[in-house]
């Protein structure tokens, strides 16, 4: 996720100094994402020194706003033209970790998943009250946007673990390392079926 | 006060080789403003369990209080009664009545339990208008989509004061939007002072619960072993 496109897309309403900049981006995420003024200030001075804003002269209470360059514009089209290429996107910790359990001896599969749903289940939760509840700006309804993101990509995660669950889980083998007498993988079925 | 409290529900179908225990050793409580969701694969026991609290059916052993009275003390009379006027009931399918239009179905149990045709109309409307199909009140069943047909039955299982609303898969047949509908009308009943038991298996719809118990195999398996802590984890935090 770019901070800096995020930065460019706030300055472009008009500019800013950090500390603007850090709600304006709070308010547009609903709250689910907090940035630390120093992140925003970093990322100013990069955005800065790359010709994407300018500083403004300070205000009357030291902050010093930014705005946008012509430069800075044209980058943000860019990205706002550019599908975010999924190869981008961190691997699957999850995925990968539930593989390795899955061949790991002695690992309870189905405890493992059950942590991960009611992890993802509360987590929902969470979202769902901050929905109703109303944590942004009624006038401003984008905020619901990252949190829909976030309700549907759990949701996601969740059906991934059930599917998992009633098919590929079952159908666990742990492999045994090659040693010279060959040994047979062994079978956990029905711990992990049945828990 | 408790409005729903399971005590030690065992439900078993047939008997020696071929019986089926669809649940085994359930304990489960439900207080006003709660809404409980029931999650886990198919055939854990889900339906059977909303089936017992909604007197639909009775447990082989154990006890099934709504509002502190066990029902299978209750006659008939008294078992129709509560299901009438206490519990309100979206099944999985719809059975609405054919030849009533969709604002006479809603109107139907209030008329039932002798609430005057006028105001049964009205609030019946009232109910329709909460689930956005206000301008289907005098259409047949047979002249509604599935979906509209699915929003007349929990309108009617909303109606007048239930305290106790019991809902399986009621999002069944409908698209995420109107979905989200049912369960901001079923949060609102429960906030508004009713218990709510939903069984679901969309984990976004168990978002809205206060309270995610997971069945499987007949038992719920927060109390017990790895999992001794999941009704702690879900409890709202304060
Ligand atoms: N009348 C019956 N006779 C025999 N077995 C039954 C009867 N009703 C339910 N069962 C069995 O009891 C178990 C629990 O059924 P139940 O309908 O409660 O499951 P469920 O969790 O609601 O499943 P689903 O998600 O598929 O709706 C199942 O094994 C089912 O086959
Ligand atoms: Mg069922």
């Amino acid at each position: 996720m770019s901070i800096r496109n995020s930065l460019l897309a706030l300055l472009e309403r008009g500019p800013m100094h950090g500390y603007q900049l850090r709600a304006a981006f709070e308010a547009s995420v609903g709250g689910t994402w907090s940035l630390n003024i120093g992140q925003v200030y970093t990322t100013l001075s990069r955005l800065e020194r790359d010709e994407l804003v300018a500083a403004l002269p300070e205000n009357d209470e030291g902050q010093r706003p930014y705005e946008i360059t012509a430069r800075g514009r044209t980058e943000l089209n860019q990205w706002f033209a550019t599908p975010i290429d999924r190869a981008d996107r961190p691997r699957d910790e999850l995925a990968i970790k539930l593989a390795l359990a899955m061949t790991t001896p002695g690992v309870d599969l189905a405890s493992v998943v059950q942590t991960q749903r009611v992890a993802g289940i509360r987590a929902l939760q969470e979202y769902t009250r901050l929905k109703v509840s109303g944590g942004g700006d009624p006038d401003d309804p984008s905020w619901l946007l990252v949190l829909e993101a976030m309700i549907f990509q759990t949701e996601a995660e969740i059906r991934w673990l059930d599917f998992c669950e009633a098919t590929i889980l079952r159908k666990r083998t742990v492999p045994v390392p090659k040693t010279d007498a060959p040994v047979a993988a062994r079978q956990t079925g029905p711990k992990v079926a049945g828990a | 006060m408790t409005v729903l409290e399971f005590r030690d529900v065992h439900r078993t179908h047939g008997d020696g080789e071929s019986a089926v225990h669809a649940l085994r050793g359930v304990h489960l409580t439900v207080r006003p403003g709660e809404l409980v969701a029931v999650m886990g694969p198919s055939g854990s026991g889900k339906s059977t369990l909303l089936n017992l609290a909604g007197g639909l059916d009775l447990p082989s052993h154990g006890e099934v209080l709504v509002e502190g009275v066990a029902l299978d003390t209750l006659s008939h009379r008294g078992l129709a009664e509560v299901r009438r006027r206490t519990i309100g009931y979206v099944f999985q399918d719809f059975n609405l009545l054919p030849s009533l239009t969709a604002v006479e179905n809603v109107a139907l149990p209030l008329e039932l339990d002798g609430t005057g045709i006028r105001e049964a109309r009205r609030a019946a409307l009232s109910a329709l208008g909460d689930i956005g199909i206000a301008d289907l009140a005098r259409r047949f069943p047979d002249e509604m989509s599935g979906g509209q047909q699915q929003r007349v039955a929990i309108a009617r299982a909303l109606v007048g004061d239930r305290r106790l609303v019991l809902a399986d898969e009621p999002t069944g047949a409908l698209d995420s939007q109107t979905g989200e509908l049912v369960l901001r009308v079923l949060r609102d009943r429960v906030d508004a002072g009713a218990a709510g038991l939903l069984v679901t298996h969309e984990a976004r719809h168990a978002g809205w619960a206060d309270r995610v118990i997971f069945l499987r195999d007949g038992s719920i398996v927060d109390t017990s072993g790895p999992l001794a802590s999941v009704t702690d984890l879900l409890e709202p935090t304060p």
